[in-house]
C-alpha cells in the first residue's frame, strides 16, 4: 500500500527577480498511513506552505508529490477540487465554517460537493458531529457556538468524507486552554482509530501529541523525531495509560 | 450538487443582504414593469386611435378638393366649406353634386355602394328657448351619409330621401348640441333655429366620444338641399362620402371614382388631379404603422431602464464576491468544483432578476388597470414574455461576469482574504 504522502525535493518560490522568496527549499517528507505527524516551526519557516501543497491548495514548484499514491502535480483544477473532497479534511485555525449556515449544514457541504443525496448525506453529517461531540448542537448556526464547539464543527466537516488525510493548520491557536483540550482529544481517539492525521502548530503541546515531530526552518526539515510507533497509539495516552 | 440545493445556497445568499438585494429587485421589476406598462399604454392608444378610425367607417373614401398643393389652402380636409373654387388655380374645378351622382353610377363604378355629398357649414350657431350653442360641425347630406361614416341614432329617426327630395328642415344633432340646449328635455320634436333658420330635431346620434383634439358628438346632420338653401348656397360640396360595397374593393372604387371624375374635370395623364381621395383602409394603414412607431419607442426607452436594473445586478453581485471571496475560499477547500461556485452565483443573480421580473409583471398588471394619461393600457401577453424572459437572460448575462470571477478565485488567496 502507497503511503499516505510521499513528497520529494518539493521547493516553493515565490515572486521573481529581487524579490524572490524561497518559501521551500527542498523537501522530502513520506507519511504512512495511520500516522500522527506535527509539522513545527517559527512563522516563516515555510510550514503554512507546506501545508498549502499538501492540501493540493497551491502546487510546488518542482519536485513530486504524491497523495494517497495519485501525482498532484499533473491534476487539473477539477480534479484537484475532487482529491480536496474526497481525500483530505481540512481543519483550520480560524475554524472557516461558512456564516449563517447552521453546524448540521456546515458539516453537510463536502458531502453535497461529492455529489450525495439528502437522507444518506444527512445521516454521515449527523455521525460526524457525533463522534465530536456535537450531537446536540446541529441546528446552531456558528455565531451561536463557542470557539471550541466551531472548531469542533469544523472537524466534524473534516472527518465527514471520510477522507485519507486529516490537515490542521494550527487547530488550537485560536483557543482557550479547555478546548484545545478538547481537540486535541479528539486527534488523539482519531489517531488511534487509525486515522492518519497532519498537524502544523508551532506549539509544543500540540506536538507532544503526535507520534512523530517534523521540525522546519528557513524551508528545509532540520529535525525529524518519532515519539511513537506508527502502528501504536499516540504518545500521551499511553503515558496516561501507563500511569 | 442538486439543482435544488443550489436554489437554497442562492436564496440563502440572498436573504444575507435583504436591504441590498431587495433594492437590487427593484431596479428590475421598474425595468420590466415599465416595458409591459408602456408597450401597454402604446397598444392601448393604438387601439383606441384605430376604433376611432373604424368609428368614422369602414370601406369608405372621401373625395376633397384639391388646390394641388397651391400654398396655403392645400389642406381642406375637414371639409372646404361650401364657397370652393375659389383656389389658387382657376382651372381647378370644384366637387359638384352632378360629380357625385357621376360616381354613382353603377355602371362607371360597379365597386361604389353608396354616395353621400358633403357640405359643412362654417359656424353656425343653434338656439332653443334662449339657449345657443355653436355646432362644431354642420352637415348637410344624403341619408347615405348615416350608414357611410357609421353614424348611429340614439333617439329618433333618421332623415329618408324624401326629405331631400323636399328639402325639408329636419335635423339629427349629437350629445354635445342636445345637453347644450336642451339639458334634460327631451329634444325629439322640438324645434331649433340654426342661424336663425328653424329646423325640428328628429333624432339624436348615439355618442362617439372626442376623437383626441376634435368632440365627434359636436355636430348636426341635415338633408344637403336644406342646408344649402339656408347655409352654405349652391355651390361646390365640401366633399363627397363614397362608400364601396365591401372593404377588399375599396382600392378599385378609388381607381373607379378617380377615373370617373379624372374625365369630368378634363384630368389627362400629366396634369395634376384637382381632387384628391382619402381611402380610409390606407389611412388606418398609416396610422396603424406610426402607432406601432411610438409603441416601440415607448418600449425602447423601458427597455433602457431594465438595462440599467441588470448592470445594478452586475455590480451587486460583484460586491457580494469581493464581500464573500473567503466563503469562497472555505467552499473551494473542501472541494467544491468551479461548476458549483458559478452555479452559486449565477442563481443568486438569476433568482435576483426572476424575482424582479415576476414582481414587475404583478405590478404591471394591476398597473394596467388604470387609465394612463388618457389611455386605456391594453396588456400584451408577448411583452410580459418578452420582459420576464430578458429579465432572467439579464441575471444570466449581468451575472456571468461576477459568478466568474467567483469562481476562477484561487483556494489559497481566497482563504487569505479577509
Amino acid at each position: 500500500m502507497s503511503p499516505v504522502l510521499e513528497i520529494q525535493d518539493v521547493t516553493k518560490v515565490y515572486g521573481e527577480g529581487e524579490v524572490v522568496v524561497r518559501a521551500l527549499r527542498g523537501i522530502s517528507l513520506t507519511v504512512e498511513r495511520g500516522d500522527y505527524v506535527a509539522i513545527m516551526g517559527a512563522s516563516g519557516s515555510g510550514k503554512s506552505t507546506l501545508m498549502n501543497i499538501i492540501g493540493c491548495l497551491d502546487v510546488p514548484t518542482s519536485g513530486r508529490y504524491a497523495l494517497d499514491g495519485t501525482e498532484v502535480g499533473r491534476l487539473s483544477d477539477a480534479q484537484l477540487a475532487v482529491v480536496r473532497n474526497r481525500r483530505i479534511g481540512f481543519v483550520f485555525q480560524s475554524f472557516n465554517l461558512i456564516p449563517r449556515m447552521s453546524a448540521l449544514a456546515n458539516v453537510e457541504l463536502p458531502l453535497a460537493y461529492g455529489g450525495l443525496k439528502g437522507a444518506e448525506r444527512r445521516r454521515r453529517a449527523l455521525a460526524a458531529l457525533d463522534q465530536v461531540g456535537l450531537a446536540e448542537r446541529v441546528g446552531h448556526q456558528p455565531n451561536e457556538l463557542s470557539g471550541g464547539q466551531q472548531q469542533r464543527v469544523a472537524i466534524a466537516r473534516a472527518l465527514v468524507t471520510s477522507p485519507t488525510l486529516l490537515l490542521a493548520d494550527e487547530p488550537t491557536g485560536a483557543l482557550d486552554s479547555h478546548s484545545s483540550a478538547d481537540v486535541l482529544a479528539i486527534f488523539d481517539r482519531l489517531s488511534r482509530g487509525g486515522r492518519t492525521i497532519v498537524v502544523i502548530t508551532h506549539e509544543n503541546d500540540v506536538a507532544a501529541h503526535a507520534k512523530r515531530v517534523v521540525r522546519l526552518m528557513d524551508g528545509r526539515i532540520v529535525e525529524d523525531h518519532r515519539l511513537a510507533p506508527v502502528d501504536g497509539p499516540p504518545p500521551l495516552k499511553r503515558e496516561v495509560a501507563g500511569r | 450538487m442538486t439543482t435544488l440545493e443550489v436554489l437554497r445556497f442562492a436564496v440563502r445568499g440572498l436573504s444575507a443582504n435583504k436591504m441590498r438585494s431587495f433594492l437590487t429587485i427593484l431596479g428590475i421589476l421598474i425595468g420590466v414593469a415599465a416595458v409591459i406598462l408602456l408597450v401597454a399604454v402604446g397598444e392601448g392608444s393604438s387601439q383606441s386611435i384605430q376604433s376611432r378610425i373604424q368609428q368614422l367607417g369602414s370601406n369608405t373614401l372621401t373625395v376633397m378638393q384639391s388646390f394641388n398643393g397651391g400654398g396655403g389652402r392645400g389642406g381642406g380636409f375637414a371639409g372646404g366649406g361650401g364657397g370652393g373654387g375659389t383656389g389658387p388655380r382657376t382651372q381647378a374645378r370644384g366637387l359638384t353634386l352632378a360629380d357625385a351622382k357621376a360616381i354613382a353610377d353603377k355602371s362607371a363604378a360597379p365597386s361604389v355602394k353608396s354616395v353621400s355629398p358633403v357640405v359643412t357649414a362654417q359656424s353656425s350657431t343653434a338656439t332653443y328657448e334662449g339657449a345657443s350653442h355653436s355646432i362644431g360641425q354642420m352637415v348637410g347630406t344624403y341619408p347615405s351619409y348615416f350608414e357611410a361614416q357609421n353614424k348611429q341614432i340614439a333617439k329618433g329617426v333618421y332623415f329618408y330621401d324624401a326629405d331631400v327630395l323636399a328639402a325639408r328642415k329636419v335635423i339629427v344633432i349629437g350629445q354635445t348640441v342636445v345637453d347644450d340646449l336642451f339639458g334634460t328635455v327631451d329634444p325629439i320634436g322640438k324645434q331649433i333655429s340654426v342661424n336663425g333658420v328653424p329646423y325640428t330635431v328628429i333624432g339624436v346620434l348615439k355618442e362617439s366620444g372626442s376623437s383626441g383634439f376634435q368632440d365627434g358628438d359636436d355636430l348636426a346632420i341635415a338633408p344637403l338641399p336644406a342646408v344649402q338653401q339656408t347655409l352654405t348656397g349652391f355651390g361646390n360640396l365640401g366633399s363627397i362620402i363614397v362608400q364601396a360595397t365591401d372593404a377588399t374593393s375599396a382600392d378599385s372604387a378609388q381607381s373607379e371614382v378617380t377615373a370617373v371624375l379624372d374625365q369630368r374635370h378634363g384630368i389627362t395623364g400629366a396634369a395634376a388631379a384637382d381632387f384628391r381621395i382619402l381611402n380610409q383602409a390606407t389611412l388606418q394603414e398609416t396610422v396603424s404603422e406610426s402607432t406601432q412607431t411610438f409603441t416601440v419607442l415607448l418600449g425602447a426607452v423601458a427597455a433602457i431602464s431594465l438595462l440599467v436594473g441588470g448592470i445594478g445586478i452586475t455590480n451587486i453581485m460583484l460586491v457580494t464576491v469581493t464581500e464573500r471571496t473567503r466563503e469562497i475560499g472555505i467552499r473551494k477547500a473542501i472541494g467544491a468544483p468551479k461548476g458549483a461556485i458559478l452555479g452559486q452565483f449565477l442563481a443568486e443573480a438569476t433568482m435576483l432578476s426572476l424575482i424582479g421580473g415576476l414582481l414587475g409583471v404583478a405590478v404591471a398588471l394591476i398597473g394596467t388597470r388604470f387609465t394612463i394619461a388618457g389611455v386605456t393600457p391594453v396588456l400584451v401577453p408577448a411583452s410580459i414574455a418578452l420582459a420576464l424572459g430578458v429579465s432572467v437572460g439579464i441575471g444570466l448575462f449581468f451575472g456571468s461576469y461576477p459568478a466568474n470571477r467567483a469562481a476562477k478565485l484561487r483556494p489559497i488567496e481566497a482563504l487569505r482574504h479577509e
